[in-house]
C-alpha cells in the first residue's frame, strides 16, 4: 500500500534549523490533537486487545480465576483437539470455494454491467441489496428456501428431474455448500462494485488499440482487462480471504455450526470456547491461530503481487 | 497497492457512470444474451426477498405447501399488527435507533478529525501510525473479541448500550475513507487558508468539512447500516432483554416461535425495510464510498 509519502524537506540552512524544529514540534502537537479522539478509542479497543491476546493465549484464564501463565500448554492441547481440526478444515473448505466463486461471480457481473445496456443502474441496486440486508433476516429466509421437504429450491429441483435433491442445511455434506451459496449471494454485489470501479479506470483507448490489432473479445479480456484490473483483483482477493477466514455470523444464524460440526468454523469455535464455556485462555490460543493464519496469507499475497508487478 | 488512483474530485462526474463507449455497439445477439444473463441473475438475487415479502403476508400453514404457492391465497396483513404484540419490537427498534445514530455521529466526527491529521498535517511518525491503522483492518475482529470483551467488562461497559457504541465508533475504516477523500482536495486550498492566518482547526471546519460532504454522506450511510445490521456485537455484549437490538431480538424471536414462519418473515421484513429505504435514497453515496475504499487498498 503506497500511501503518498511527502518528499523529504530539503536540508535546512543552519539559522533556519531552530525555527524548523519548533515548527515540527507544533505540527506534531496539532497533528496528534486531530488524531486523539479517534486514537484513544482505537488504542483502547483495538490495539490493546490485539496485544493482550498474545498474552492471554499462554494462560489458563477463565472468567473467575486469575490468569495463570501456563506456557504453551494451550497450544499443546490444540494439537490433540479434534474439534479444532474440524473447525480449521471447515474454514479452509469455506475459503477455498467461497473465494473463487465470489470472485468469478463479482467479476462476471461487473463485466456485464460495464456495457451499455438499459437497466444497468437497476441491476446494480439489485445485486448490492443482499449486502446491506441484515444477516439474521437473510438467514431466516434462506433456511426456509433450503427446507428439504417443502422449500422452493428443492421443489424446483424435483421439478427439473432431480429425484433426491440435497438436504442443504440439515445434511452434513450439503450444509457447507449451502452456507457458501448464501455467502456468495450476499457478498458478490459488494465486490462487483469494486470491480466495476476498477473497470472504469481502464482507458478506452487500450481496447480500441487491441481492436485495431484484431484482438477478439476473449483476447481483449485476457490481455487488456485482466492485467489492468490486477490491483483491483488483488485487493478483492485479500479482502475475500480475510472475510472467509473470519466467517462467523452467517454460520451462526444459518446452521449454528451443525449438523454435527459440519459447518463449525474457527471463529465460531473461539466464540464457543470463550463465551459459552468461559475458557478465555484456550479460546485466545485458537484466536492466535486465526490471527496468524490471516496474517500469513495476507503477507504471502502481498509478496506474490509484488513479484508479479516487478 | 501501488496504483495511486484517487477518489473522484469534488466536481468530477460520479464514479460508476456507464462509460460512453466510443464507436461501435456490440452486436444484437450479444446484447440479448447480456440482458438474459442480467435478468436471470436479478431473479436469482431477488428470490429470497420475494419469498420473504410474500411469506410475511401468508398464514403459517400457507408458507410451506406442495406445490409451492408463489402468491398468497389470502393476504394476511394482520401479521404486521400481531408482531408488535407478540414481541418487543418497539424496544428493539428504539435500542437500534439509539445505537445507530450515536455511533454514526461519533464515527463521523472522530473519523474525519483523525483523517485530517493524517492527510493534512505533517509530523514524524504519522505514516507509520497510519500503516498500523490500515493493518488492523486486516485483523479479524473475531480474533481479538475475547480480550476486548474482558477489557470492556473491566470498564463496566458490557451489558450496556455503551459497549456497542465504543465498539463501532472508532473504526479505522472511517479514518481511511475520509483520508482518501481529503487527499483528493488540492493542498493549495489549505495552504492559502494557512497564509491568511487560519488555524488547522479552522481549515478543518471551514474548508475540509464542507468540501467533503459527499464522503461524509458515504461514511454516515455505511456506518448506520453496519450498526443497524450488527449481530455479533449485541450478541456478545447485550445480555439483558431490555437492551436487545433488532437483530438480536429477531434471532431470539426465531428461537422462541420457530414454527410461526409467517410471523418470522414479518419480523425479517421489518428489520430490513428501514435499511432498504435508506439504501434506495442514498444509493449514490453507498456506491461511491465502496468504490473509494476499493480503489486504493
Amino acid at each position: 500500500m503506497a500511501t503518498t509519502i511527502e518528499a523529504p524537506a530539503r536540508r535546512p540552512d543552519r539559522p533556519a534549523r531552530r525555527r524548523r524544529s519548533r515548527r515540527v514540534w507544533r505540527n506534531t502537537a496539532v497533528g496528534w490533537s486531530f488524531l486523539l479522539p479517534n486514537f484513544i478509542g482505537f488504542a483502547v479497543l483495538t490495539l490493546a486487545p490485539v496485544l493482550v491476546l498474545f498474552y492471554l493465549a499462554f494462560t489458563d484464564w477463565n472468567v473467575f480465576g486469575v490468569a495463570r501463565w501456563t506456557g504453551i500448554a494451550n497450544f499443546k492441547r490444540l494439537i490433540h483437539d479434534q474439534s479444532f481440526y474440524t473447525a480449521l478444515e471447515n474454514t479452509l473448505y469455506y475459503t477455498a470455494v467461497h473465494i473463487p466463486l465470489t470472485l468469478g461471480a463479482a467479476l462476471g457481473l461487473a463485466l456485464l454491467l460495464n456495457r451499455k445496456l438499459r437497466g444497468v443502474a437497476f441491476f446494480r441496486t439489485v445485486a448490492f441489496f443482499p449486502y446491506i440486508t441484515s444477516i439474521v433476516a437473510a438467514a431466516q429466509v434462506w433456511n426456509m428456501l433450503f427446507s428439504p421437504q417443502y422449500g422452493p429450491i428443492d421443489a424446483v429441483l424435483r421439478l427439473v428431474g432431480v429425484a433426491q435433491p440435497p438436504g442443504w442445511t440439515v445434511s452434513t455434506t450439503w450444509s457447507m455448500p449451502a452456507v457458501i451459496l448464501v455467502g456468495t449471494w450476499r457478498e458478490m454485489g459488494y465486490y462487483m462494485l469494486i470491480f466495476l470501479a476498477g473497470l472504469q479506470t481502464i482507458p478506452a483507448q487500450l481496447y480500441e488499440a487491441a481492436r485495431v490489432d484484431g484482438a477478439n473479445a476473449w483476447q481483449r479480456f485476457r490481455n487488456v482487462t485482466v492485467p489492468s484490473l490486477r490491483p483491483t483483483t488483488f485487493f478483492v482477493t485479500v479482502m475475500l480471504t480475510i472475510g472467509s477466514f473470519k466467517v462467523f455470523d452467517l454460520i451462526l444464524v444459518l446452521t449454528n455450526g451443525g449438523p454435527d460440526q459440519s459447518t463449525l468454523v474457527l471463529s465460531q469455535y473461539i466464540y464457543k470456547k470463550g463465551f459459552q464455556e468461559n475458557q478465555f485462555g484456550y479460546a485466545s490460543a485458537v484466536s492466535v491461530v486465526l490471527f496468524v493464519l490471516c496474517f500469513l496469507v495476507t503477507i504471502v499475497q502481498f509478496l506474490v503481487n509484488k513479484r508479479r508487478n516487478a | 497497492m501501488d496504483t495511486t488512483l484517487r477518489p473522484a474530485p469534488v466536481d468530477a462526474k460520479p464514479l460508476l457512470e456507464p462509460r460512453p463507449r466510443t464507436g461501435r455497439r456490440s452486436n444484437p445477439v450479444a446484447r440479448a444474451l447480456g440482458y438474459l444473463l442480467l435478468a436471470a441473475a436479478a431473479a436469482g438475487v431477488l428470490l429470497p426477498f420475494y419469498w420473504m415479502a410474500v411469506s410475511s403476508l401468508k398464514t403459517d400453514n400457507d408458507v410451506f405447501t406442495v406445490p409451492v404457492h408463489w402468491l398468497p391465497h389470502t393476504v394476511v396483513w394482520h401479521n404486521y399488527l400481531d408482531i408488535w404484540h407478540r414481541s418487543q419490537m418497539s424496544t428493539w427498534l428504539k435500542n437500534t435507533l439509539i445505537l445507530s445514530f450515536t455511533v454514526t455521529v461519533l464515527q463521523l466526527f472522530t473519523g474525519s478529525f483523525a483523517a485530517y491529521g493524517f492527510s493534512k498535517v505533517r509530523f514524524p511518525g504519522r505514516d507509520a501510525l497510519f500503516l498500523v491503522y490500515i493493518g488492523t483492518i486486516a485483523v479479524p475482529w473475531q480474533s481479538y473479541m475475547i480480550p476486548q470483551f474482558i477489557l470492556m467488562s473491566h470498564l463496566h461497559l458490557s451489558n450496556t448500550l455503551w459497549s456497542i457504541i465504543a465498539l463501532q465508533a472508532f473504526g479505522a475504516l472511517g479514518v481511511f475513507l475520509m483520508k482518501q477523500y481529503y487527499e483528493s482536495i488540492p493542498e493549495e486550498l489549505s495552504e492559502a487558508a494557512r497564509i491568511d492566518g487560519m488555524s488547522e482547526y479552522g481549515i478543518y471546519r471551514r474548508i475540509m468539512l464542507p468540501l467533503s460532504a459527499p464522503a461524509l454522506a458515504s461514511l454516515a450511510l455505511l456506518t448506520f447500516v453496519n450498526t443497524w445490521n450488527d449481530y455479533l456485537g449485541p450478541l456478545i455484549y447485550l445480555r439483558s432483554p431490555s437492551l436487545r437490538t433488532i437483530q438480536l431480538g429477531l434471532s431470539t424471536f426465531v428461537s422462541q416461535y420457530n414454527a410461526e414462519y409467517a410471523l418470522i418473515m414479518t419480523g425479517s421484513v421489518l428489520s430490513v425495510l428501514p435499511i432498504a429505504v435508506i439504501f434506495l435514497l442514498g444509493q449514490r453515496y453507498f456506491v461511491e464510498g465502496i468504490a473509494t475504499t476499493g480503489l486504493k487498498g
